[in-house]
């Protein structure tokens, strides 16, 4: 009895461990403000990056915790991304309610196709959701006068943040708007994520026959990860259209989920801050590629691809840890 | 009416060349190929160079295309997916997605992004009237030819000493190869043909499917829903699965077309909702 209690105990305080703000977390977030002030002139790539990040992070919620591999994940970023922007060209200025409007739109739609997802393997699940993200494509293109179609949506009007800040040509506000919502969703996953419910996602990827057997129902919890997931991709969106103040089809095209896959597996699969790393890595060498190649770009990021797979994932994560550990080991004590 | 159901039969046939040699490598072989698209992209440019540019006859640059497109595959399997049939489905869809950004950027580089028709000769652009039906003797030979590759496979999976042997690798490698069947041979030939067969229907159905750089990303999900709704019990779940998908989006787009794209995906969800695992299926993926 006492010895379950004992293990009940070290378990808990396990976990709390594990939760506890780590001081690297601390470093990357003030590095994160930082940036504001010393790339005053780098303000619109900021907002990029911090939309890209909130997008990837939404990816490794579905897909790094709860196992559910999904190609259709530009679907929930391009609807947060329209409705944004339908409700700013139809007079609801506040860019807040627009993204609670988008977050629940993406919710309703990622709710709705969870149970299709649910659905059959790895293969099935890459199918459906490639196909939902294609039927989205396609609705948004045959309803030119609600989505602007071809053209995109133009004239849009976005009020102040919070009625202080006004949107500027040089992106401050964007950049602060995006970092802020970025941070603050942040802290809403990391909560999930450590969060029993957390782990019971990471036990249902692991072994979801097992998970079932201890009590875990799959399919809810699953589903309700899509969920939130989809929710989260659909607030990136609203960022992007409010940041940039356009919208086209180009939200929904298949290489936003193909790119965000990349985002998430540049940073690493399964933790909070990989979304996060490999978005600064990516737009840094999109920045920087797009200006020599524009039009082929997508080459690179093809062969960046092949190149990870073939080196293989872990190995590459081991190497900057093998590393510190040396850099770490030759400091004198 | 008949003349849109025959429409649909010669999509449907030549989306079932284009896709049986996926139904083989991800269904049976297990390996998330997204790029099998690029391999058709690849006959289907192979064939309109050599058409338009080299005078080949067409009848004749159909072949061609196959063997080239066969010839990519099989020097890929060997260089690159060879590395990756054992690695989880998120790394093999990275690595497929890459090599058709890769593909696709590399077509419209060299190709430019236009959009590439093959000149077909006199008397495939003829049309027939068969007991009141408008045919057109192209479509003709493409339900011939699918027709005939159609049943070569299935003829050889049941039948041949290769496709038992293809069989056995596939439903348990490491005994396969205990019984001294060479395995990474079998998978590179099957993966190679699949690809020519796929460069084929490239070039075969250029004309009815519009071949620019964006084919491999355009129907890399016709492709993959032939495999899921299709099953891959048999050749013969796929090549039902390919029909009703051409018939259902061929009739779409033509009575209702302004929801006509959207018919296949009916399609697609009904399927997926009544039977998770295909029409014809066993276990869709183990």
């Amino acid at each position: 009895m006492s010895d379950a209690a004992a293990t009940a105990a070290r378990a808990a305080a396990q976990l709390d461990r594990l939760s506890r703000w780590h001081p690297a977390e601390y470093v990357f977030w003030a590095l994160a403000a930082a940036s504001l002030l010393v790339f005053p002139s780098r303000y619109l790539l900021i907002s990029d990056i911090a939309l890209t990040g909130l997008f990837a992070l939404s990816l490794d919620l579905v897909l790094g915790y709860a196992g559910i591999l999904t190609l259709g994940h530009g679907a929930f970023f391009g609807l947060g991304a329209y409705v944004a922007g339908i409700a700013a060209t139809h007079g609801l200025r506040d860019p807040l309610l627009g993204m609670a409007l988008a977050c629940a739109a993406a919710a309703l739609l990622g709710a709705a196709t969870s149970l299709l997802v649910l659905r059959g393997s790895d293969l099935t699940r890459l199918m459906v959701t490639l196909g939902v993200a294609a039927v989205l494509l396609e609705v948004a293109n045959r309803l030119p006068a609600l989505t602007g179609g071809a053209d995109g949506l133009q004239g849009m009007d976005v009020g102040p943040v919070l009625g202080l800040l006004p949107f500027d040509l040089a992106g401050r506000t964007a950049a602060v708007y995006s970092l802020a919502t970025l941070f603050a969703v942040f802290l809403i996953v990391r909560r999930i994520v450590h969060s029993p419910f957390g782990w019971s996602l990471r036990a249902v990827r692991a072994n979801p026959l097992r998970a079932a057997s201890i009590g875990i129902a799959v399919d809810a919890r699953l589903s309700v990860a899509y969920t939130i997931g989809a929710a989260i991709a659909g607030i990136a969106g609203a960022l992007l259209a409010q940041t940039t103040q356009f919208v086209s089809l180009d939200g929904l095209a298949f290489h936003r989920s193909a790119d965000v896959l990349l985002v998430l597996v540049i940073g690493g699969v399964g933790w909070l801050y990989g979304g996060l790393i490999g978005a600064v890595l990516f737009k840094l060498m999109q920045d920087q590629l797009a200006t020599i190649t524009p039009q082929y770009w997508e080459f690179w990021i093809g062969l960046v691809l092949v190149a990870l797979v073939l080196i293989g994932r872990e190995r590459l994560a081991a190497w900057p840890r093998a590393l510190w550990r040396r850099v770490a080991g030759r400091q004198p004590a | 009416m008949l003349t849109v159901l025959f429409d649909g039969i010669a999509y449907g046939m030549v989306l079932f060349i284009l896709a049986c040699g996926l139904a083989v490598t991800l269904g049976l072989m297990n390996l998330v190929n997204l790029a099998h698209g690029a391999f058709a992209m690849a006959g289907g440019y192979a064939a309109a160079i050599m058409v338009n540019r080299w005078g080949v006859p067409f009848l004749a640059a159909l072949p061609l295309a196959f063997l080239f497109a066969a010839l990519l595959g099989l020097v890929l399997e060997r260089l690159l997916y060879a590395h990756v049939y054992a690695r989880p489905h998120l790394d093999q869809v990275l690595f497929s997605i890459g090599l058709v950004f890769m593909a696709v950027a590399l077509v419209d580089y060299t190709q430019g992004s236009q959009q590439q028709f093959i000149q077909l000769p006199a008397f495939l652009r003829l049309r027939f009237q068969i007991a009141g039906v408008s045919v057109g003797a192209y479509r003709l030979l493409i339900i011939a030819v699918c027709a005939a590759v159609a049943l070569s496979l299935q003829l050889i999976l049941s039948y041949t000493r290769f496709g038992s042997r293809l069989r056995a690798a596939v439903d348990d490698p490491r005994v396969a190869r205990g019984l001294g069947i060479n395995v990474s041979l079998i998978f590179a030939v099957t993966f190679a043909v699949g690809s020519g067969l796929a460069g084929l229907g490239g070039a075969l159905g250029a004309e009815i499917l519009g071949l620019d750089p964006t084919f491999p990303l355009k129907f890399m999900i016709y492709f993959l829903i032939v495999v899921t709704v299709g099953g891959t019990a048999s050749i013969g779940g796929a090549f039902l699965a390919s029909l009703v998908l051409g018939i259902a989006d061929v009739a779409g787009k033509y009575y209702i077309p302004a929801f006509g794209a959207f018919a296949i995906y009916a399609v697609m969800i009904g399927v997926l909702i009544w039977r998770p695992q295909g029409l014809f299926g066993r276990v869709a993926t183990r």
